[in-house]
This record gives C-alpha cells, structure tokens and sequence, in this order.
C-alpha cells in the first residue's frame, strides 16, 4: 500500500475551486446587463436583414414591434409556410394592424402618442408583397414613423 | 476565552446557485436588437391632388424586380454601384440661376440634377422581391444622403452628420447642446433633403 501512497503524494494538486462561482457569478452579470426579458414568444422565423446606415431607437417604451416571416417549424404544419405577420404572441391578419395600433396608442399617454415608433421586425425572405400591405395598414392607422429594424452589417450580405 | 470560532460555511455549492441562475437568464432573456433604418411614411391624402411637376432630370428611379435586380436610370446596375451612382445624381448641382447651388461638387451635367434640394429618389419595387434585398437597397439610398451630408457638416462644423444626429438623439445629451445640434442637423438636412419617394409595387 506505502507504494501507491507515494505516487499519489508526487502527483498534480486537485485545482481549487473556490473561485469558479465568481467567474459564474461575473458571467451572470454580463448576460443581466447586455440582454432583456422577452415580452413576446416568436412564432414566425426572423432573420432580419443586415444594414449598415442605421439609428438607435431608444426609448422602449414608445416602440410597437411588428414580426412578420415565415411561421417557425414547429407551427409549419398546422399554418404552412406561407409568410405571416405576427402581433404581440398571435398570429395576425393584415386587418388586425390598425386595431393593434389603436391599442398600443391607447395605453400610452396622450403627450407621447405622437413620438411613437413602429418597429418592422421582418424576416429577409419575405416577400416585398407584404410588407407594403402592413406599411399601407400603418398609414391608414397614421403610424407613419417606422423603423426597420436590421442587424449591424454590410448591406451586401443580403444579396447572399 | 471561552470564545469559539464559528465554523466555516461551505461554500461549495455556491456554484451550482450561481450556475441555476446564469441558466435561467440566458434562457428567459434576449439580447434586443433595436437599431434600424428609420423611414417616415407619407400620410394619406384623401383628396386626389395633382402631384407637383417634377423636370424628368430631377427624378432618380431605380426599380428593383422580382429577382432583386436593379434598374437605375433605365440601366442595369449593381448594387455596389448604387451608393456611388445616387451620390453623383444628388450632387449634380445643375442647375443655373435661382436653381443654382452653391455647394455641390458634381459635375454639373445638364441630364441630371439641378440642385440637391429639388432631386428625388423615387424606389420601386415588385411584390415579390425580397425584403433583403429592398433593405440592401434602402440602405446604400441613406448611406448616398449620408455620405453628402457628412461631408457637408464636416466642411461647416468640422464634425459628421451621423454623430450628431446620434448626439442629439442620446438622451444623456444636455438642452443646451441639443438646441445647437438641432440648429446645425437642421441646416444640413436643408442642404441635402432626403426626398425618397415609394411607389406602391406592382403586382
């Protein structure tokens, strides 16, 4: 038995992990800080398009998001693939998107309901087709400022 | 010294905490994509008006068909070019007379522009193009105003024309700067109006 006692005593130290929970720890906090809750459950496909000449919009609050795309793969089977516009966790009709507005708009104080911006959430294989009937939707719910919201990067890699 | 030393707590378990809540975050959250191309429709007329008369020299067209193809000018175009292509009709500069403009460098062909102030970019495109590709074009169409822009605001002020619109749109920035901001951003867009007209698409 004393053989095997004397290798062990040569062998490496176990490595101390006292300090792996503040590594988690620190982890934690990057990931509490950079991210936010999500409010809405994507049930379409959003692979938003690259851009580079964007703007920042800040105030959250005064943002309406707006999904549209392809239903995501589990969905495919019940509503095809047809590309669908979402609000809030519905799937919704180009119809529903001035009673949305009109919502949105009423839940927000009177002053700030003219600052309100709509954010168009679109996947980058969706036809233009639907996108100009919900931008004809928000004219006619005069939602005119829009965003199109877009991923940091080269214009060109949409062409891929 | 009857005192006892309290026994240590284990801390070995701290990770696994640390771990369950690391999980959960990454899971329930998100990291928000929130920067965008910002566009302003136009509002709905019911009235019928006639629109007003445009010189045909003035109007930049560029189509974009169902196979994200571009036609600018009648011309076939790639979509490097069109940043390039947008930013010599812009900047044309004409014009003579009361359409003259004093601060353009193009090259003053009389087939294009008279003055950045009266040149529209007029966008259209088909149902089925894609909606990448539109916003590959809408883009370049920006990054065209933006480039002429800058470089204006860089002549004026010696700084960008984006970052003071970033500055004035930082909710950190104090009133004062902002009133200043808001003066310089609105002599520049003056300069280079961004006129870029849509047209519903065709089926």
């Amino acid at each position: 038995m004393s053989k095997f006692k004397k290798k062990n005593d040569g062998g490496t130290p176990a490595i101390s992990t006292a300090s792996l929970p503040d590594i988690v720890f620190m982890l934690l906090f990057f990931f509490m800080v950079v991210t936010v809750m999500r409010d809405t459950s994507l049930k379409v496909q959003n692979v938003l398009p690259f851009a580079d000449q964007t703007e920042k919009l800040d105030k959250k609050n005064l943002v309406m998001y707006i999904y549209a795309g392809k239903p995501s793969p589990r969905y495919q089977q019940k509503y095809g693939t047809e590309a669908r516009v979402q609000l809030n966790d519905k799937y919704a009709n180009i119809n529903d998107i001035q009673q949305f507005i009109r919502e949105e708009k009423q839940s927000k104080r009177e002053e700030l309901r003219d600052k309100l911006t709509t954010a168009l959430k679109v996947d980058k294989e969706t036809n233009m087709g639907l996108v100009s009937d919900i931008k004809q939707e928000l004219r006619k719910a005069e939602a005119l400022k829009i965003n199109y919201t877009t991923k940091e990067g080269d214009a060109m890699l949409n062409l891929e | 010294m009857a005192r006892r030393a309290s026994p240590e707590v284990n801390a070995g378990s701290m990770a696994d905490i640390a771990f369950l809540l690391l999980i959960f975050f990454l899971v329930t959250t998100t990291i928000e994509t929130d920067s965008g191309i910002t566009r302003k429709l136009p509002p709905i007329d019911d009235e019928e008006q006639d629109p007003p008369p445009l010189k045909e020299r003035n109007i930049f067209i560029v189509l974009i068909n169902a196979n994200g193809e571009l036609l600018v000018e009648d011309e076939e175009m790639e979509l490097s070019e069109l940043r390039q292509s947008a930013v010599e009709f812009l900047d044309n500069g004409g014009g003579d007379g009361n359409e003259a403009c004093s601060y353009c460098q193009g090259a003053a062909d009389p087939k294009s522009s008279d003055n950045p102030v009266k040149a529209v970019i007029s966008l259209q495109n088909d149902r089925a193009t894609e909606y990448g590709k539109y916003i590959a074009v809408q883009n370049e169409l920006v990054a065209a105003y933006n480039q002429l822009r800058n470089r204006e605001s860089n002549r004026l002020y010696q700084i960008d024309f984006t970052e003071m619109e970033a500055a004035y749109n930082n909710p950190d920035t104090d009133e004062k700067d902002k009133e200043l901001l808001k003066k310089r951003i609105g002599r520049i867009k003056e300069m280079y109006p961004q006129k870029l007209s849509e047209a519903e698409p065709k089926r």
